[in-house]
């Protein structure tokens, strides 16, 4: 059984049909990529998925558990984690109390404990502290931990921005173009990262991208959307010698890799 | 010198209904962003439920059914019309904000001002336009330090004031619905991603600043102890004031420019006539948000709102 499972989604907004008749199906441990040019529809899968909006028509389950109509913290909490295309930091909070927050639900300590510093809460704190030190030395932001993350380089915003959402232990993160705007140093080293995320936790990661170099070495299967409808899905190499593709996507004379 | 001192005191006691209005106007701004007009007159309503809750004890405790001490039947009021007034803050959230969460802001902001006449002419319809009195729970003690004379109310309004802005300042920076409100006020669209209910934060922060306006209210109330369904009008506006003078969501802010009113107004009063009063004192406020237009502990942001 998928992971999660996405069946004839279509969604509408007001006359305007964003997504028509979606399907997705991502394995435990799979990395699949969602390409298309710009206005396709690709984030609003996304918020289709993680409750942001609620589909109009068509079925999501996440585990085997139907989740159309939860709201998106209930999505969040069955394990969905994610990323945004335009960074959603909370800009003067510190690279520590990012992911601290994705730990939330974990706290159990109330007043009292906030109050007068209870051991429950010691305890806590530092089990916490212990696992944020973890990821965020996986996403090598750890030397800048007790900083604000609007201090921080780009590429280093971003990689909070992933250490955030993993630190919610989900079964499968959605990245929405992780290497949008950053240098080709910045572009390695996420792409290095998303690769020890695949390997080292095991978790499934769809992926919107625009860059067709990442896309083609990580995922192993690749959508393509267009005016909101996959028009091919398939290996990297399929994607590529799709002539529908290419001339959607990628243009009718250069293929760009 | 002594004078002085004497007007120290009472920007002290002022500041600090200033202060609690304020903090309840500055948590729902800077996490919701939204100026709840209607604050003002939660801490009239606050008021009144202290008056209320105040009045029933003390009655019960002269008929013998119970038997508690003044300082008891205080307490009291104040526990219990904070809880009930939180209710009230949790009500108006529900039914007037929460539907317009991503309306334009002015509909939000001319749903507080809408909510604030409900709440002003309710009370009226409820109660009539006579004026009440607040039960004196306190019976008035002066002491008098080098021709500065203090009242055990003033200290006791100050001192508990004071209170509970240290406490909340503790719940904002260490519990985890105080980091959830932080990070609302930055970017609220991903707190959900993080498992948490943005309503459920929304609902508290209403729930904690009505509360401390509560608690302004009686304490208001014991300071001066006639109350009415519009008491809340201008102090809200005042408040208001200081929540911006602070800087958005800053607790300090809030509190330091609470104050800060309630000198102004207290020195200008004794210096000028006090018709001038307010003209000359928000006059000098107008000319500190000219030089710092992001308050005190602003910093300039864009917030984003939605995706």
């Amino acid at each position: 059984m998928p992971l999660l499972h996405v069946e004839n989604m279509t969604h509408y907004f007001g006359g305007l049909r964003a997504v028509h008749n979606y399907n997705l199906a991502v394995e435990p441990g799979q990395v699949r990529g969602l390409i298309g040019p710009n206005g396709a529809g690709k984030t609003t899968i996304f918020n289709l998925i993680t409750g942001i909006y609620r589909p109009t028509e068509g079925s999501i389950t996440l585990d085997g558990e139907p989740i159309v109509g939860l709201q998106p913290h209930e999505i969040a909490s069955r394990g969905l984690g994610r990323t945004f295309q335009d960074l959603r930091l909370w800009r003067h909070m510190t690279v520590l109390e990012h992911v601290k927050m994705a730990r939330y639900s974990t706290i159990g300590y109330g007043l009292v404990g906030a109050f007068f510093g209870t051991s429950r809460r010691h305890r806590e704190e530092e089990a916490i502290e212990r696992k944020a030190l973890e990821l965020m030395r996986m996403m090598r932001v750890d030397d800048v931990a007790e900083q604000r993350v609007t201090n921080l380089p780009y590429g280093a915003q971003r990689r909070v921005e992933m250490a955030r959402a993993l630190a919610m232990n989900p079964k499968i993160l959605f990245l929405d173009e992780p290497t949008v705007g950053m240098t080709p140093g910045e572009l390695n080293e996420m792409m290095d990262i998303i690769k020890q995320v695949r390997d080292d936790l095991g978790l499934a990661i769809f992926l919107i991208e625009h860059r067709l170099k990442m896309v083609m070495e990580l995922c192993e299967v690749i959508q393509t959307l267009v005016f909101g409808e996959v028009i091919a899905e398939g290996s990297p190499e399929e994607i590529q010698n799709n002539p529908d593709v290419i001339e959607a996507y990628l243009g009718k004379d250069t293929v760009e890799t | 010198m002594a004078n002085i001192l004497q007007n120290l005191v009472n920007a002290l006691q002022w500041g600090s209904f200033y202060a609690l209005i304020a903090l309840g106007y500055s948590m729902v701004y800077s996490i919701l962003m939204l100026f709840n007009f209607a604050h003002g007159d939660i801490f009239m309503v606050g008021a009144y439920i202290g008056f209320g809750v105040a009045t029933g004890l003390v009655a019960l405790t002269s008929m013998g059914a119970i038997v508690l001490p003044n300082w008891l039947i205080l307490v009291l009021t104040i526990i219990i019309s904070m809880f009930l007034t939180s209710f009230v803050g949790m009500l108006v959230e529900r039914i007037g904000y929460r539907p317009l969460r991503d309306a334009p802001r002015a509909s939000a902001a001319i749903t507080g001002l809408m909510i604030g006449i409900i709440l002003e002419t309710g009370n009226l319809a409820l109660l009539g336009a006579q004026r009440v009195s607040f039960p004196p729970l306190i019976n008035s003690v002066t002491y008098e330090l080098g021709g500065v004379y203090i009242t055990n109310k003033k200290i006791m309004i100050v001192f508990v004031s004071i209170g509970f802005m240290i406490a909340l300042q503790l719940f904002v920076t260490r519990s985890k619905w105080g980091m959830a409100m932080r990070a609302m006020a930055y970017d609220y669209v991903v707190v959900p991603l993080m498992g948490v209910s943005i309503n459920n934060i929304a609902r508290m922060t209403f729930a904690i600043g009505s509360a401390l306006a509560a608690v302004a209210g009686i304490l208001f109330g014991i300071a001066y102890p006639v109350l009415d369904p519009y008491m809340g009008i201008l102090f809200g506006w005042k408040a208001f004031v200081a929540a911006i003078l602070g800087g958005r969501g800053s607790i300090m802010g809030a509190t330091l420019a609470g104050f800060l009113l309630g000198f102004i107004e207290i020195f200008v009063a004794m210096i000028f006539p006090s018709t001038l009063r307010d003209l000359i004192a928000y006059s000098i406020v107008l000319l500190i948000l000219v030089f710092r237009p992001h308050g005190f502990f602003g910093e300039p942001y864009s917030a984003k709102l939605r995706l």
